[in-house]
């Protein structure tokens, strides 16, 4: 059973990289072929550092997954707590289902709403500059709420009441408790909040389509225009890069926990 | 006597003072966020409606929904595709997660950056690469060629568009499954074997509904983007097959087609709904009876 375990992990991952792999082989392939590699080259990676466009698209998607993404993991995690100690449930049940909807929602849909909110905005100011960062930014922040929300407000829910009042009577006042028991309880849920909202912040195409203009490209944005229509080797290039410098930071990350991780416990013992 | 035991359940004055504050502070604490979503998520919604019930010169009119009937079989389309793919998402990755679960802490972690990585790679990228794989020139074809067999034309079939669904969404279904797994306490599990239950029975008894709550989670993050979707099936499709999200798509590139792609918008909006109340009632009456 064990040993049938280990197998299907690895068929599942192994089905899921093979087209990653196929990518990254083929980014180095000097034809321009994706049947056949024909033979090792950088041409493609050259094509791409030649490419101002791409660095930019690149400046603008880092600038703006931060930012939407730090936005959104203080608004939703003070917006957790707050939502979750409410105990007025006729404030608290619309609230919820309001951050809820663009989770439930459709990314086209979150994606045209705001775009015919700022549509009207920008009607009602008489601009036609509105669309850019800002209004990326705030489509950003919104979709990423209740992906914060919803990481964040179950650790909440988990949080033994008990313990926190056993930290007071072994002597804690309130705000230490907080900080000492129920927080380290609550920030592996913030910080898969705030990675989830990079990570979506990143990746997003489909709303940010919607609500930006041509003078502020995100990367997807960037790609989508480059093979809108034909097949670009140099987009092969740029994912490469993406996974490869993905995995590094996430390797990193791993890393960087399981050495605390040890320290930590090294501490303890001493 | 009864005097001195009341007096003596009192907090001591200055607890009471921060607990007072944290209380304030903890009902300013949603503030923010609520000024948020009225601005940026009802608003918005409410200009939804206003263009779905409106014609190009703004008088109400119902003529965008009554047009709709012409794109009943897109609905129904876009539904089933959802549906299936958002199935083989869970019959693949439910299983995946519990295993995972069952690894070693640091198999976990490598499991848990794999499963990342993917989630982490844009969705066009990844759609892209799958395209390249399959396509008629593409090396799973060419493979096949040189083996003497017929290619396959994945690219370009329903088979194609769902496989890419599959695809593009399968971590989003396990990532939540594998974090309620790993909450999930392991002696409830011995506990239900002490008891008598088989693994079977442990199973749908005891690891399923406690791990429901990632199931919820899993299918609404699969589903949502499955019928959404434009992207997909304009690639894997090869420009064949349209759904709902291509043609709401495409209704926004005109101005003048803004209110059909709004009501377009709203209907499959209140399908989703419809479908997500149901699910999470559903998921609520099992979590009740979970202690």
């Amino acid at each position: 059973m064990k040993f049938l375990s280990k197998c299907y992990i690895g068929l599942i991952f192994f089905l899921l990289y093979i087209p990653i792999a196929v990518l990254i082989v083929f980014s180095f392939n000097e034809s321009g072929s994706l049947a056949e590699f024909s033979g090792f080259s950088f041409m493609w990676y050259k094509e791409l550092f030649h490419d101002e466009e791409a660095f930019s698209a690149l400046r603008n998607s880092l600038v703006l997954a931060v930012s939407s993404a730090a936005i959104a993991t203080v608004l939703g995690t003070f917006g957790a707590l707050g939502l979750h100690r409410m105990k007025r449930r006729y404030i608290k049940k619309p609230i919820m289902t309001l951050t809820n909807i663009p989770m439930m929602n459709p990314d086209i849909v979150t994606g045209v709403s705001m775009m015919l909110l700022f549509v009207a905005v920008a009607t009602f100011l008489g601009t036609r500059e509105l669309f850019g960062f800002g209004t990326l930014l705030i489509a950003h922040v919104t979709f990423n709420l209740p992906y914060v929300i919803l990481s964040v407000m179950p650790r909440f829910q988990q949080l033994d009441k008990s313990l926190s009042e056993a930290a007071q009577d072994l002597g804690c006042t309130p705000s230490e408790a907080f900080f000492k028991v129920e927080l380290p309880e609550i920030v592996p849920g913030i910080v898969s909040g705030l990675m989830m909202s990079f990570t979506l912040s990143l990746d997003d195409f489909v709303i940010s389509h919607f609500v930006s203009s041509p003078n502020f490209q995100t990367l997807p944005l960037y790609v989508y225009n480059q093979t809108a229509h034909n097949v670009k080797f140099s987009m092969y290039a740029l994912s490469a890069l993406i996974v490869a410098v993905i995995l590094v930071i996430l390797l990193v990350v791993n890393f960087a926990g399981s050495a605390a991780d040890r320290k930590g416990k090294k501490g303890g013992r001493v | 006597m009864k005097d001195l035991s009341l007096r003596r359940k009192e907090p001591p004055p200055a607890t009471r003072k921060g607990q007072a504050q944290r209380n304030i502070f903890q009902k300013l604490a949603a503030v923010p966020h609520t000024v948020w979503t009225v601005m940026f998520i009802a608003a918005p919604m409410l200009f939804v409606l206003y263009f779905a019930f409106t014609d190009a010169e703004g008088n109400f009119s119902f003529a965008n929904i009554t047009n709709l009937g012409q794109y009943t079989n897109v609905f129904i389309l876009s539904i089933a595709f959802a549906l299936i793919a958002t199935a083989v998402c869970l019959v693949i990755g439910y299983p995946l997660a519990y295993f995972m679960s069952r690894q070693s802490l640091r198999a976990q972690k490598v499991l848990m950056v794999l499963i990342m990585l993917p989630m982490w790679c844009n969705l066009l990228i990844r759609t892209y690469a799958l395209m390249a794989l399959l396509d008629n020139g593409g090396l799973l074809n060419s493979l096949l060629g040189k083996l003497g067999l017929e290619p396959l034309p994945i690219v370009g079939s329903y088979f194609g568009v769902i496989l890419g669904m599959v695809y593009d969404f399968l971590p989003y279904m396990v990532l939540p499954i594998f974090t309620a797994m790993t909450k999930l306490d392991y002696r409830y599990i011995e506990a239900s074997h002490d008891l008598g239950c088989n693994n079977l029975q442990t199973m749908t008894k005891v690891v399923m509904p406690l791990t429901l709550s990632g199931v919820v989670s899993g299918v609404t993050m699969v589903f949502v983007p499955s019928i959404s979707t434009f992207y997909i099936s304009q690639k894997l499709g090869a420009g064949k097959i349209d759904l709902v999200g291509d043609t709401i798509e495409r209704l926004f590139q005109n101005v003048s087609t803004y209110n059909v792609g709004a009501a377009m918008s709203l209907v499959m909006m209140i399908l989703i709904l419809i479908s997500l109340t149901i699910m999470n009632k559903f998921s609520d009456e099992e979590g009740g009876m979970v202690p």
